[in-house]
């Protein structure tokens, strides 16, 4: 650690008197020791990314090729994305978690950069506010998903949704136990949960707007709402699109809401989802392999999604 | 992220003083107060005397808003049934854990490739910051399949908290954080400490940690709340009655446990994670934006 052992370091800065050798090789030691101390720094994270992320990739890509029986492992080809293609749960899987992606877009994006929008215009109770919305984002999403479960989506008229329906007159729902409202009920618990971290993104971002725009905007005659369209997005354009990308990538995890919702695939598989999917071939099924090629089949998706995602984005400017 | 309001928004200040705008403003004001409170603490409320009714009353229709008879013991069943103790322990050992060995490794490599910048250091930044493309439930069968025999040293980590403190450790997101703070810490302020003979090691104590204070407070937040609502992962690889978290825990008791047991354990099992946020709320406000996505 300590290399003050040139003597007098402290006092003689200028001229740390180089040892009598040839000072090239003294620099080349000294690139070599920094870079050695450098990779000391580095090495327990780069183990930790070695076993925990790069090399469980190669190992999924290989897994998704291999078949293992009573401890022989041997190489099928195609076989298991072939099986998984076939598993009749594939496709309403996929279309589960796209309907579910489609409609978290619809609610969960719309909604909190309005009320960002709508916060930011406000001088009191700011900061009250802000807790109050992401707080559900501090709870374990085991403790909000049960209180979903049992209290909000009763299906009997004791449920707190049912109840309130009733009392504005509205036709109740048997909510989890309807096959048409798992998914729009999974979103919106999904939402409640999770829409506090994208509202103060967009705070920060929408306090980032030279007040002097909505100035010129307003001496220009633009009204409210040119005012929105004309200067608050265009302003918050990359934080709109990039929240966007994130969140497709985030509802496409969609596990634990139908794990404990609908208690995994719901009624006649109305909430399987592709990573619940996952999940029972590799632990119900005792299908590790064909799990992981589920993952990989996963993992090409969002991968050609961002891709052709990035390709329009770019288009745009 | 200080209110440095007065710079004008979307709707002028002085527009809002006078008038119809005042009355407006007021109006919407209340209603987004009353309606923000409704539905982001009318729902917790529900859940707290929830579990104080008894099932006839939890069943009840119309529901009543305070329970009628209150039942207390529905708390203390589920502490007791559940083990709560055991499992509010284990997860705030393994988010401690996780905590310790992202500040430490996750500081020292982010020190390295900011600061020492040894010549492979780019390429392994780069590498991992491309772990950031990919989810993590797609890789969770592979992850999983490693931490049962560990190449190598063929050892077993499941059941052991380093099959949630070590991955924990590759979090590319809070490296590039501290990366880019670290960044922006003066070139001068280091060759200084260089002069006056002080080390790598020494260096990274005395004049960037101090520095760093605001970054390591976010990035332990992270760590913490990562830990804490994290659900199939400490499922997967903490199978044991014993070992399991909170949030498993309840799953795995909710299928032959009442309901008003089960919420009342949801209930304590969100109390930590309330009190922690009450906490550090301002941290983690200004954690978001600043750690957040801004260019």
């Amino acid at each position: 650690m300590a290399i003050a052992t040139v003597p007098g370091a402290g006092i003689d800065v200028g001229s740390q008197a180089p040892a009598p050798v040839d000072p090239r090789r003294a620099r080349r030691n000294r690139r070599l020791k920094d870079n050695l101390t450098g990779y000391a720094f580095l090495i327990g994270a780069v183990i930790c990314f070695a076993f925990f992320s790069w090399y469980p990739m190669i190992r999924g890509v290989v897994m998704s090729f291999q078949r293992t029986r009573a401890g022989e492992t041997t190489w099928v080809g195609w076989d298991n994305y072939e099986r998984i293609i076939n598993d009749p749960s594939f496709w309403t899987a996929w279309q589960n978690t796209l309907y579910f992606t489609v409609l978290a877009l619809v609610l969960g994006y719309a909604v909190p950069f309005f009320l960002a929008v709508l916060l930011n215009e406000f001088r009191h109770a700011k900061g009250y506010l802000r807790i109050l919305i992401y707080l559900p984002v501090m709870l374990p999403p085991a403790s909000a998903l049960f209180l979903f479960k049992y209290l909000a989506y009763d299906p009997s008229d004791a449920g707190l949704f049912n109840s309130i329906l009733k009392g504005l007159g509205l036709p109740t729902s048997q909510w989890m136990q309807s096959t048409d409202m798992t998914m729009p009920a999974m979103v919106i618990a999904s939402t409640w949960m999770n829409m506090g971290g994208a509202v103060l993104i967009y705070l920060a971002a929408l306090q980032n707007i030279p007040g002097e725009l909505y100035e010129a905007a307003e001496l220009d005659g633009a009204g409210l709402w040119r005012r929105i369209t004309n200067v608050t997005i265009p302003q918050t354009r990359l934080i709109l699109s990039l929240m966007a990308m994130l969140q497709v990538v985030a509802t496409m995890q969609l596990f634990i809401e139908p794990l404990i919702l609908a208690n995994g695939a719901g009624s006649e598989d109305s909430a399987t989802s592709v990573v619940y999917l996952i999940y029972q071939h590799g632990f119900f099924q005792n299908d590790l392999n064909g799990a992981a090629a589920l993952g990989v089949i996963m993992l090409v998706a969002l991968i050609g999604f961002s891709a052709v995602y990035a390709r329009l984005n770019a288009k745009q400017d | 992220m200080a209110q440095q309001s007065e710079t004008r928004s979307l709707v002028s200040f002085a527009q809002l003083q006078r008038g119809r705008g005042k009355v407006i403003y007021w109006t919407l004001l209340t209603v987004v107060v009353i309606l923000f409170t409704l539905v982001f603490i009318g729902p917790l409320y529900w859940m707290i005397t929830g579990a104080l009714k008894s099932s006839p009353e939890l069943a009840q229709t119309p529901p009543t808003l305070w329970p009628a008879d209150p039942q207390p013991e529905n708390y203390s069943d589920a502490w007791n049934r559940l083990d709560l103790a055991k499992l509010l322990f284990n997860t705030f050992y393994y988010a401690v854990g996780a905590l310790v060995f992202q500040l430490v490794l996750d500081t020292a490599a982010a020190y390295a490739l900011s600061k020492l910048r040894p010549k492979l250091g780019n390429l392994i930044l780069g590498m991992m910051l491309a772990t950031l493309m990919i989810p993590a439930m797609v890789l969770i069968i592979p992850q999983y399949v490693t931490v049962i025999d560990l190449p190598i040293l063929h050892i077993s980590l499941i059941d052991s908290p380093f099959s949630i403190w070590l991955p924990a450790v590759a979090n590319a997101f809070n490296i590039f954080l501290l990366k880019r703070f670290f960044d922006s810490i003066p070139e001068d302020l280091m060759s200084a400490a260089r002069m006056d003979g002080a080390g790598s090691m020494r260096t990274l104590w005395s004049i960037v940690l101090p520095i760093s204070r605001p970054i390591l407070g976010v990035v332990s937040i992270f760590a913490v709340t990562a830990v804490w609502k994290d659900f199939l992962w400490p499922k997967l690889v903490m199978p044991s009655p014993e070992t399991r978290t909170i949030s498993v825990g309840i799953y795995a008791f909710s299928g032959g446990t009442p309901q008003n047991v089960v919420v009342a354990a949801a209930v304590i099992a969100a109390i930590p994670t309330i009190v922690f946020f009450l906490i550090f709320q301002r941290s983690i406000m200004s954690g978001l934006t600043a750690g957040g996505l801004k260019e």
